[in-house]
């Protein structure tokens, strides 16, 4: 399969940008019924400041991309969406360190690395209705193909509605969580559908 | 992580989702410090905005004000304000230089200074024990321990 190079990370967090910046209303209406309401715009004020600093300083490397990316999050969040999104691109684009061009096996690689720091930054497990929820079947699946990454997601978003939730705000809320997809869960389907739709225009 | 070695006092960063809240339980710390932690401490508090959040660029210009080269300790209260101390904390271990990946100049001052580190401790309660501590001349270890502490003071 071909290779992936600095201009498919650029276009893919572009694309995360735009897909956040559309459902920005979806997310925040997530994140009202069990958090305190500022995912959508929190992320959106997050990435549009990435696609801003992506073209202010075009990376030399898909790493560099993503490590750009992940500090400008930290730094423009405002929420534990910033940290956690941060921390992910941040591991992920240490992991591809200078490489030119990377494969789909090794940015599954990275990806899985970045999650794991994630676990390890939030202290949660798969089932505790958090954004590893689509996070963790998502970099299960990336080996198989990207569309499987995004199914994989899709399904572990729509998976956390019965789940009660065991990390942050919403986990005060014990039974009340239930019955609801964690706002986390559903940004992190929106990167990895990105990153199926970048592929895809890029294979046609 | 290497440990600080200046000789100045530890500093002290107390990081809220609110300014009104950092500002006011800093107030109190130096207050119960007998006033002499009014320079060793820097209040973080809220979004950079001034609304409710965290922001990672006030943490690290308060933990820059506070640093006199022997550590500074963060006490931060809930969600995001400990999250992002630990995604600055793990940067500033992954990257003591404050130049990966093409990163340049101005940018390395995104990081906390070196020995900066997060105390697992309850927020008002830590951050008296810290500003005390830290005002008597402590040095860090015994800072993050008399902050840490907090936790263990029942009030029944």
């Amino acid at each position: 399969m071909a290779e992936l190079d600095t201009g498919f990370f650029v276009r893919w967090l572009t694309e995360t940008a735009a897909a956040v910046d559309r459902e920005a209303d979806r997310l925040t209406e997530l994140d009202s019924a069990i958090g305190d309401a500022d995912h959508g715009s929190n992320l959106r004020r997050g990435f549009t400041a990435v696609t801003a600093a992506l073209a202010e300083k075009p990376p030399p490397s898909p790493g560099a991309a993503l490590g750009l990316a992940g500090r400008t999050l930290v730094s423009k969040v405002g929420g534990a969406s910033g940290p956690l999104y941060g921390t992910l691109l941040r591991r992920t684009g240490k992991e591809l360190g200078d490489a030119a061009t990377v494969s789909r096996d090794d940015l599954a690689r990275a990806m899985a690395a970045g999650v794991e720091a994630v676990t390890a930054l939030g202290g949660a497990a798969e089932g505790d209705k958090t954004m590893l929820d689509a996070l963790l079947p998502a970099v299960r699946a990336l080996p198989e193909s990207f569309t499987a990454a995004r199914r994989a997601a899709a399904e572990g978003a729509v998976g956390t509605v019965p789940l009660r939730a065991r990390r942050g705000r919403a986990s005060y809320l014990g039974d009340r969580s239930i019955g609801h997809e964690d706002p986390g869960a559903a940004s992190s389907l929106l990167l990895v559908s990105a990153l199926e739709r970048t592929w895809e225009a890029a294979d046609e | 992580m290497s440990e600080p070695t200046g000789s100045g006092p530890v500093g002290v960063v107390l990081v809220s989702h609110s300014r009104d809240v950092a500002d006011a339980v800093a107030r109190l710390a130096v207050a119960l410090g007998g006033g002499t932690g009014g320079r060793l401490v820097a209040a973080a508090g809220g979004a950079g905005d001034g609304g409710i959040g965290t922001s990672s660029e006030l943490i690290v210009e308060a933990a820059r004000r506070v640093d006199r080269g022997s550590g500074v300790v963060v006490v931060a209260d809930l969600g995001s304000a400990v999250l992002t101390v630990r995604a600055l904390v793990a940067d500033e271990a992954d990257d003591p230089a404050g130049g990966d990946d093409g990163r340049t100049g101005s940018n390395g001052d995104s990081t906390l200074p070196p020995g900066a580190r997060l105390v697992d401790a309850p927020f008002l309660e830590g951050a008296v024990a810290a500003v005390v501590s830290a005002g008597a001349g402590a040095p860090l270890a015994d800072v993050v321990r008399a902050a840490e502490d907090a936790y263990t003071y029942r009030k029944l």
